[in-house]
């Protein structure tokens, strides 16, 4: 792997930590399979970089895609709790809708966004640093305080609040808690989340394009997932910092992949490899730790002899 | 904790492994490609036959990197990240959003793009003729000028032309600017009949009547699919009507100069092997479809009162009976 593909990963891991922390406040912590998250992650980057090429600053540009994102949580959330369908089902309505959508706000398959100024146009030329490293760099930082911000408000008395609806609804509500209130505030905060991933990738790569959506759902939960298996979810803080070692991993995972022919592996084999690794990055710590507690049995076991 | 976090990091060391380089004098090409599909795997091949033509051959003195991103954007964008950093000689990507994941990556590298419709649309380059100090391409745009330059080839008396088209089609709209920026060059007056549903379609037909010598019908999936109430008119009018696409010569057009992905392919590999001799990817602007392939069907020319002439009819790649 060269520095290009390994600070790569990095920068594309942070982008998609914020998937990963969207996805662990719905599955995680309101207990919402939300796959709504395939539509407005290229909501975000449809608003974002149609918004920008019509001459919107890209942080006005960036706002507004969070602000749709929101909407589109808000769906989902609303067709659920007040129309009472099936939260699976009502993700997924909206997730097709924005299809739909998408190619309304860029009016056709793609805008382009290369040669235009976006958000990461002052970081291109710096003197001190290449771009291919402030790149992830920036994402990083960011990634962190989005990270520290969504620990500040679960452990707030809304976030509390939020938790208790996941965790327990009937007891919440007696609790005076506002369920219905929570699910939708959670799922506006969680895909307004996505969005802003989203529209981060339309500018960090040059495009937005109406199918870059297919597969976030998926990739945000491998990395909550294996973000789990590689650190406990004892504290809030480690559960949510998991999510995003989670999402880095998985990228790595994939830049490993990309050189398989070296194994005699080919193009078409790419995401057998990815889920390959994944599951081996998952299992290996658990693995060791069963094989030295065999260790430690026999040992004591020899121990024992020795002594008789 | 720490065994996670020891495995982690020899996880992380192992990925530093690099790639065994190939020999200094042999080139390197590394392409990317956003989906497996037999239109851009056809592209494929007719790149790399061309370079094998020219005597670069996979193995031997040809490093060939070949990447899909399975369809998933963010893989694209990792994978033109990887190749940026692996330094080739030329990336290729195949489909606008492979390419544009490359152009925002590799900034030093010469990358030729291919089977993007609209390169300048897609911000890969500043036009057509205008390619950047490192890229240029080749673009699978209907070549709408070969098409009228034959339609006027096949009927030099006719002086207008009718286009019948869905407004809602955003293909459809941009091929029928390009009919109008065309058409006068060929001393072709354009008459536009829009056809919103295909129920509408044959009214949009007969509104060309007794305005045109000839009708050409653009690759638009509404117009298409309803084409032989087109050809009805068409027949008892005696207007010829051209296609786009080849099928629609077997559906009843009298012909079509179509083209197909493996020649994209071939012209885009010849632009590669020139920069790979050294030339550079500003001094090549982005082509366009330059090989075509005639399907014509002389019966059906007949019955709208047209008799193509043998050269013509020599020169097809297929006659349709």
């Amino acid at each position: 792997m060269n520095s290009f593909a390994f600070f790569g990963a990095i920068e594309t891991g942070f982008i998609f930590a914020l998937v990963a922390l969207a996805v662990f406040i719905s599955f995680r912590i309101l207990d919402f399979p939300d796959l709504t998250v395939d539509g407005s992650f290229p909501l975000g980057a449809a608003v974002a970089a149609s918004m920008i090429v019509a001459d919107f600053h890209p942080l006005t540009a960036t706002t507004c895609a969070c602000l749709a994102g929101a909407m589109a949580g808000t769906v989902t959330a609303w067709l659920n709790v007040k129309l009472k369908i099936l939260h699976l089902l009502a993700s997924i309505l909206t997730m097709i809708a924005l299809y739909s959508v998408n190619l309304r706000i860029m009016d056709g398959p793609n805008k382009a966004l290369l040669g235009v100024e976006t958000l990461l146009t002052p970081l291109d030329n710096l003197s001190f640093m290449p771009y291919y490293i402030a790149y992830p760099l920036a994402f990083g930082v960011f990634a962190l305080l989005i990270l520290a911000l969504v620990i500040w408000f679960l452990q707030s008395e809304v976030g509390l609040a939020m938790r208790a609806t996941g965790a327990n609804p009937r007891m919440a509500r007696a609790n005076g808690v506002n369920t219905s209130c929570m699910v939708i505030l959670g799922m506006a905060i969680s895909n307004a989340l996505v969005a802003l991933a989203g529209a981060l990738f339309a500018q960090s790569q040059g495009s937005a394009d109406v199918t870059m959506g297919v597969g976030v759902i998926v990739i945000g939960l491998a990395s909550v997932i294996g973000g789990e298996a590689l650190l406990s979810t004892r504290t809030l803080f480690k559960w949510a910092l998991a999510c995003v070692l989670g999402s880095i991993l998985y990228r790595m995972v994939i830049a490993f992949a990309l050189n398989g022919e070296m194994l005699g592996l080919k193009a078409q084999d790419l995401n057998l490899i990815t889920a390959i690794l994944v599951t081996l990055a998952i299992v290996a710590p658990g693995l060791t730790a069963k094989t030295k507690a065999k260790l430690s049995t026999i040992l004591n076991a020899k121990a024992k002899q020795g002594q008789e | 904790m720490q065994t996670r976090l020891y495995y982690i990091g020899i996880y992380l060391l192992s990925m530093f492994v690099t790639t065994v380089q190939a020999a200094p004098d042999s080139k390197y090409v590394a392409i990317t490609q956003i989906v497996e599909h037999p239109a851009l795997d056809a592209v494929r091949k007719g790149v790399k036959d061309v370079l094998s033509e020219a005597g670069w051959n996979e193995g031997d003195n040809l490093k060939w990197d070949y990447q899909s991103a399975q369809g998933a954007t963010a893989t694209a964008s990792q994978i033109a990240k990887k190749f940026a950093g692996d330094n080739p000689d030329i990336i290729v990507a195949i489909a606008t959003p492979s390419a544009q994941a490359v152009v925002s990556s590799a900034r030093q590298t010469n990358i030729v793009f291919s089977a993007v419709t609209d390169p300048v649309g897609a911000k890969l380059v500043k036009a057509w003729d205008q390619p950047s100090k490192n890229v240029t391409g080749v673009s699978d745009l209907t070549p709408i000028n070969l098409h009228l330059e034959f339609i006027k080839e096949v009927m030099p008396e006719a002086k207008s032309l009718g286009v019948i088209y869905n407004p809602g089609e955003a293909n459809s709209v941009s091929l029928i600017k390009l009919v109008k920026q065309y058409g006068p060059a060929h001393n072709l007056k354009v008459v536009e009949a829009v056809s919103p549903k295909s129920a509408d379609i044959q009214a949009a037909a007969r509104s060309l009547l007794g305005k045109v010598d000839v009708i050409y019908l653009p690759t638009d999936n509404t117009v298409i699919s309803a084409m032989e109430g087109i050809i009805k008119i068409a027949e008892q009018a005696k207007i010829p009507v051209f296609a786009g696409d080849t099928d629609s010569v077997k559906r009843g057009a009298v012909a079509a100069l179509g083209f197909n992905y493996y020649q994209v392919g071939r012209q885009t590999g010849q632009v590669v092997a020139s920069i790979l001799n050294g030339k550079s990817p500003q001094d090549i602007p982005v082509q366009g479809i330059d090989k075509t392939e005639l399907f014509v069907n002389p019966n059906a020319a007949l019955r709208m009162g047209l008799t193509l002439h043998e050269d013509i009819i020599a020169r097809a790649k297929e006659v349709i009976k």
